[in-house]
């Protein structure tokens, strides 16, 4: 099938951006990304720059790739990462725009890479258990309800892709947030350090220029792993519970 | 000290208060509504309870005490809320500084988009409509102390339908996600909330409007004289 | 080059508490005067950096990914091994030891082996503690599943995201220690060089991936986690940027490379669809529980599935192998499949698979049944090649997947060159000649939790470690060694993409040095792979610059050296001449066509020396004992 793609190039942070539009034959076979691959095969060939763009496992776990194709991320495709999406979707014909992921939490490094080490940030702050290598108790002396390991395991399948601020009309981090802060919550393992934990992510995912929640339930939809918001329900209610606590 | 300052310093605990402020909110309009239900009771019945209103407490509160009270309390969440909702507006506006060149219908409620200027227009149409029924200020037949018949004639001309036609709209917007909202923002979706919610949001929504936009209809179909 | 393997005496469940009493320890004042540099943010890389800062250690990690999470750990899906006995199935430390050197048929240091199932179990309750989200059953406690032919359900698993779980629980404690200032946390670059001084690993040269940078950054000991070199196979199940760069850099510094040719192929993976092929994806073992394999038993039939009578279907694995049908081990079950393609037997476009058939199950067990232990899989499946496995039966093929060689290090988990540690995929050192399912993982946490936080500190605590200067001569003459290979690529200007060698290297590697080798195939690769690096050097092209993000520029350095190691792989499967493990060379068959190993002339490790830019690598051997296992045939028969 014949395509017109639209693809965002931006040499660099500083640099200014716009679309360069490129004609190519795909197979319906293919997987976006590696209908990307061919028009960067071609590019190089001529001698020009490759679309720059992130991928790793391309089996939609390592949340390494991500772009906003025709104002959706990660594509039009439910429960799918870019590097799944085939295609199948497209027909002879189509116009295809690609964009970068647009949040000033995660500027642009080149085309459509983006920065996104604000959720190591975050995470750092607070989204870890501490337990010294080698101090930890027989593994199964606390039981953990099997709900709650369930629950837990919901929200631990974030692959930090970072959709949820693309598609979130404030470029909120709050589905990301909450889905780390949960999987920690959720367990017995994490209660000693729940409210401190809770307190500190949430003030660095301000520090990082993300926007505010107003509970769109964007990110939800885009979201590749079915992060639910009910996450966010319960961060908000254990940020007035750490308050509470902190004094 | 802290408590509260952290309470604010983050854009969730904005949130929260906007919450609290807009529950309170909710449930003004909710009494406000019953109570201009009376107007179907007659003339006599409206201006007692708008009396009532105002001698609530008596002896033990002077008169309009209470009823001042409770102004300088709506306003001062107003105040909260409004500037609440500034503030993180501004914060998510500049989150994106480079918008999407191409963006498709994103997948969300309309009333979710529309908060940020339906509540300005809500805004708006409280001070007109304090001016209007309230003070008198913007209503051509204003006889003080006649509650009935401010609220009656009122209703008789076109452009000031038109006014309450439209903030019943974005109220009712407003009400529909931010009910829905309220509920998520404070953390409160547990298994029979979650299911209630979103239902109880756009019922709340429905019947404010509708009964609201009844009164200008009753007028004009000459129910209310 | 010396290859000891510093095995400490004494019976072998004694060994390595022995050991640990004997080493000699940093105190806790003096540790904080060390610096050490991990490479690789993956279960290995991530355990060791955050366990080296919590005693005390300034650590510094480098990963070319843009966020540590990233590493390809994250893509495993079975599960990880320990030998807890929570099942009370008379599983046991010794029976974990036993199955692990049986299963890499014979091919691995027992003492090693020994260690790793000793601390399996410290594995698991650590990462309880940090929060892993493992399966539970309904009283609460730990679930656990059988895994890869094991005789006992031994596997713990987070559905089917477990390697996502464990490099989670390892990245969160890593991020921690970034946080405390213990960790300097450096993503974004590439490991390109390690730097000596005085024949001891003091640091390394890296590029930074957004800026072009090259680095130096020093330290008084360097560990590479870096992951295996399955992509020197072009495709395989591994993620897009896995290489084998850092340990190939380091050899060429010095440090031996050990059984290179022992690469696992993984027989259900979805096949490939057409040559704009990126990587393959693996479908979960499990499936082979309840479906059936299969060809036509015509040749080049190209009726679809359905229209194939069942007396015309050839079930073959269950033909040859009664006891255990579609359930035979990893690498019979590959090798079938591609002798069946050979035959001309394949389906699909591309005539390479055979069908992964579950209509038999789903009319036993029911389309719910099915859906409610696959479903996610199926999922990806459709999802992948658009046919609904529910109704047409999937197409599998091998891949490559995962590798047991890597640089060979001693029990201490340090390389020929003192200083320079590997752990993970990288090293070579638990899994033989093949790896049993969910034992990678073990491995990974296992080196970089329990095992070389210890054993690091008996070489800081002896090791003479005299301040180096920034600009000392060894430290500038490597930098100047990176900056002109860089350049040298940059340069390239001729007529083809690097993709298209890092293509042909694949084929020919897969064809010659895959699931079945010879020493014809393995003799004209080793002459095609030279002629393909030298057209390489001479004919590719790199475009952009090397101030900024240039990702062909990356892929340049990491096709340059698979071209460099490929050739390795291929001498190393034409000296051993037996069949072992993942290592099948046709002429080493009995007479059923299974794997003959030769223990009398090759019960060893091969180490192979890097002996300069033209000189022929040179062999090198460590012996292997099996005092605890006797050697045995295995039979599938
Ligand atoms: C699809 C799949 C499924 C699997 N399933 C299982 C399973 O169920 N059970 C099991 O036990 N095993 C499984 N394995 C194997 C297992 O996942 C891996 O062997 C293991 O995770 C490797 O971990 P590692 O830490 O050694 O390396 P990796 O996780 O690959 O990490 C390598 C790290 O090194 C960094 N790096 C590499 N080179 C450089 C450089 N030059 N400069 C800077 N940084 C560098 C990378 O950025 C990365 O952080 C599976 C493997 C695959 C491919
Ligand atoms: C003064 C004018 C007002 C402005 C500028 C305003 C603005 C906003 C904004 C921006 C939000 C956040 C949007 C969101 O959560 O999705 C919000 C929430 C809300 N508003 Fe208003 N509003 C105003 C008046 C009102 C009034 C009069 C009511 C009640 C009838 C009200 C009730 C609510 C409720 C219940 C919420 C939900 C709170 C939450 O989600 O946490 N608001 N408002
Ligand atoms: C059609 C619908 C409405 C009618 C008919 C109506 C009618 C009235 C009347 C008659 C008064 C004057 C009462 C008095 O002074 O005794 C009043 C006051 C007021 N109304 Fe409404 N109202 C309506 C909708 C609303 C809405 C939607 C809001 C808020 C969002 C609102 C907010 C107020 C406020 C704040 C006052 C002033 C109370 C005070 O301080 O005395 N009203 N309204
Ligand atoms: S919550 Fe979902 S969309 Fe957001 S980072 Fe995690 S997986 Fe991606
Ligand atoms: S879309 Fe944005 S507004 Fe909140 S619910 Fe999701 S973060
Ligand atoms: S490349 Fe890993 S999730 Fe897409």
């Amino acid at each position: 099938m014949k395509l017109k793609l639209h693809v965002w190039r931006q040499a660099g942070p500083a640099a200014r951006g716009g679309f360069v539009t490129y004609e190519t034959d795909a197979s319906e076979h293919m997987s976006f990304l590696e209908m990307l691959d061919v028009v960067n095969e071609e590019l190089e060939e001529k001698g020009e720059d490759p679309i720059v763009f992130d991928s790793d496992c391309r089996e939609g776990i390592c949340g390494t790739c991500g772009m906003v194709i025709n104002g959706r991320p990660h594509g039009p495709w439910k429960r799918t990462t870019v590097c799944q999406l085939h295609m199948r979707e497209y027909k002879d014909g189509d116009e295809i725009w690609v964009e970068p992921w647009r949040a000033d939490g995660f500027p642009v490094q080149k085309d459509l890479m983006v920065d996104r080490s604000a959720f190591d940030r975050i995470v750092a702050a607070g989204g870890y258990i501490s337990v010294r290598t080698g101090s930890a108790p027989d593994a199964n002396a606390i039981p953990v309800q099997q709900v709650d390991a369930e629950k837990s395991m919901d929200a631990a399948a974030c692959i930090g892709c970072g959709a949820c601020v693309a598609a979130c009309p404030n470029a909120s981090a709050m589905l990301f947030t909450s889905a780390k802060a949960a999987h920690l919550n959720l367990l017995p393992q994490g209660q000693p350090e729940r409210w401190g934990r809770v307190l500190d992510m949430i003030l660095t995912m301000e520090a990082e220029k993300f926007g505010t929640c107003t509970n769109h339930g964007a990110c939800e939809n885009a979201c590749p792993k079915e992060i639910k918001i009910d996450v966010i329900a319960m961060l908000n209610r254990d940020y007035m519970k750490a308050l509470l606590k902190a004094g | 000290m802290r408590r509260v300052y952290s309470l604010y310093g983050t854009s969730v605990g904005k949130k929260y208060t906007m919450a609290v402020s807009g529950a309170i909110f909710v449930l003004f309009v909710i009494v406000h509504m019953f109570g201009n239900l009376k107007v179907y009771l007659g003339a006599e019945a409206f201006n007692h309870y708008a009396e009532g209103l105002r001698s609530f407490g008596e002896p033990f509160l002077g008169y309009e005490w209470f009823l001042w009270v409770f102004r300088v309390g709506l306003l001062a969440f107003l105040l909260i809320h409004t500037v609440a909702a500034w503030q993180t507006s501004r914060q998510s506006w500049a989150a994106r500084g480079d918008k999407y060149k191409k963006q498709e219908k994103m997948v969300f409620h309309y009333a979710s988009r529309t908060m940020r200027w339906g509540g300005v227009a809500l805004l708006l149409f409280v001070v007109y409509h304090i001016l209007h029924l309230t003070t008198g200020t913007l209503h051509p037949d204003f006889v003080p102390g006649d509650a009935y018949h401010n609220f009656v004639t009122g209703f008789r001309s076109i452009p000031v339908v038109a006014v309450y036609a439209v903030a019943m709209i974005a109220l009712g917007l407003h009400l529909y996600h931010g009910v829905w909202s309220a509920f998520q923002t404070m953390g409160l979706d547990g298994p029979r909330i979650k299911k209630w919610r979103e239902p109880a949001a756009l019922l709340v929504a429905l019947v404010v409007v509708l009964v609201n936009l009844s009164f200008p209809v009753a007028v004009f179909t000459g129910i209310l004289q | 080059m010396e290859l000891r393997s510093k095995v400490p005496s004494g019976p072998i469940d004694q060994k390595w508490t022995k050991h640990k009493f004997d080493m000699k320890l940093v105190n806790p004042a003096n540790k904080r005067k060390y610096h050490v540099i991990v490479v690789g943010s993956g279960l290995a890389g991530a355990s060791a950096s955050a366990t080296l800062a919590e005693l005390g250690y300034h650590v510094s990690c480098f990963t070319y990914h843009d966020s540590p999470r990233r590493a390809h750990s994250i893509a495993a899906q079975g599960g990880i091994n320990a030998a807890k006995n929570y099942q009370g199935d008379g599983d046991s430390i010794f029976r974990l030891f036993y199955d692990t050197v049986k299963g890499g048929d014979f091919r691995a240091r027992e003492a090693n082996v020994y260690r790793l199932a000793e601390v399996s179990n410290e594995i698991i309750d650590q990462c309880v503690a940090q929060g892993i989200p493992f399966a539970r059953e309904y009283g609460g406690l730990l679930a656990n599943r059988s895994f890869g032919g094991a005789q006992v359900s031994r596997t713990f698993y987070a559905r089917g995201q477990t390697g996502q779980q464990l490099l989670l629980g390892a990245y969160q404690a890593l991020m921690k220690e970034v946080h405390s200032g213990q960790v300097k946390l450096y993503n974004q670059r590439e490991m390109l060089d390690v730097i000596l001084v005085d024949g001891q690993a003091r640091g390394i040269v890296t590029r930074h991936l957004v800026t072009g940078k090259i680095e130096a950054h020093l330290a008084d000991a360097v560990a590479l986690g870096t992951g295996g070199y399955s992509n020197a196979f072009y495709l395989s199940t591994n993620a897009m940027y896995c290489n084998v760069t850092a340990a190939w850099r380091a050899h060429r510094r010095g440090a031996g490379f050990a059984n290179p040719c022992y690469t696992q192929i993984h027989p259900t993976c979805i096949p490939v669809a057409g040559d704009y092929q990126s990587k393959l994806t693996l479908m979960s073992e499990s499936l082979r529980n309840d479906g059936r394999i299969w060809v036509s038993k015509t040749e080049g039939d190209d009726r679809v599935p359905g229209d194939i009578p069942e007396d015309e279907r050839d079930y073959y694995l269950e033909r040859m192998y009664p006891a255990f049908g579609n359930l035979v081990p990893r690498d019979l079950a590959s090798r079938r499949a591609k002798d069946m393609c050979d035959q001309g037997k394949g389906v699909g476009d591309t005539k390479l698979g055979v069908y992964l058939d579950f209509e038999d199950a789903i009319q036993r067990l029911g389309e719910d049944v099915i859906e409610a232990r696959y479903g996610n899989l199926f999922e990806m499946y459709e999802r992948i090649t658009g046919e609904n496995p529910y109704k047409v039966p999937m197409r599998i093929y091998p891949a490559p997947h995962y590798t047991m060689g890597g640089l060979w290090v001693d029990y201490n988990l340090m390389t020929t060159v003192p200083g320079l540690y590997a752990i993970g995929e990288a090293n070579f050192s638990d899994h033989g000649a093949t790896r049993l399912g969910a034992s990678a993982l073990m491995q990974g946490v296992a080196d970089g939790y329990f095992v070389l936080p210890y054993t690091i500190a008996d070489y800081l605590a002896q090791a003479k470690l005299d301040p180096v200067a920034e600009d000392a001569p060894e430290v500038r003459g490597t930098l100047e060694d990176v900056e002109t290979r860089t350049n040298r690529l940059l340069a390239l200007d001729g007529d083809r993409t690097v993709n298209s060698f890092h293509k042909e290297l694949g084929r020919i590697v897969w064809d010659e040095c895959g699931m079945a080798r010879n020493a014809e195939g393995l003799k004209s690769a080793l002459e095609r792979i030279p002629a393909l690096r030298a057209e390489f050097w001479e004919n590719a092209k790199v475009v952009g610059n090397g101030e900024s993000i240039n990702q062909t520029l990356e892929r340049a350095g990491r096709v340059a050296d698979f071209l460099e190691l490929a050739e390795v792989m291929c001498l190393d499967a034409l000296v051993r001449e037996e069949s072992c493990g993942g290592h099948f060379r046709d002429e080493h068959q009995t007479p059923e066509g299974e794997a003959r190993r030769d223990d009398e002339n090759f019960t060893h490790v091969t180490v192979w020396e890097h002996t300069g830019a033209d000189g022929p690598p040179r062999e090198h051997r460590e012996p292997l004992e099996f005092e605890y296992v006797p050697p045995s045939q295995r039979s599938y028969k």
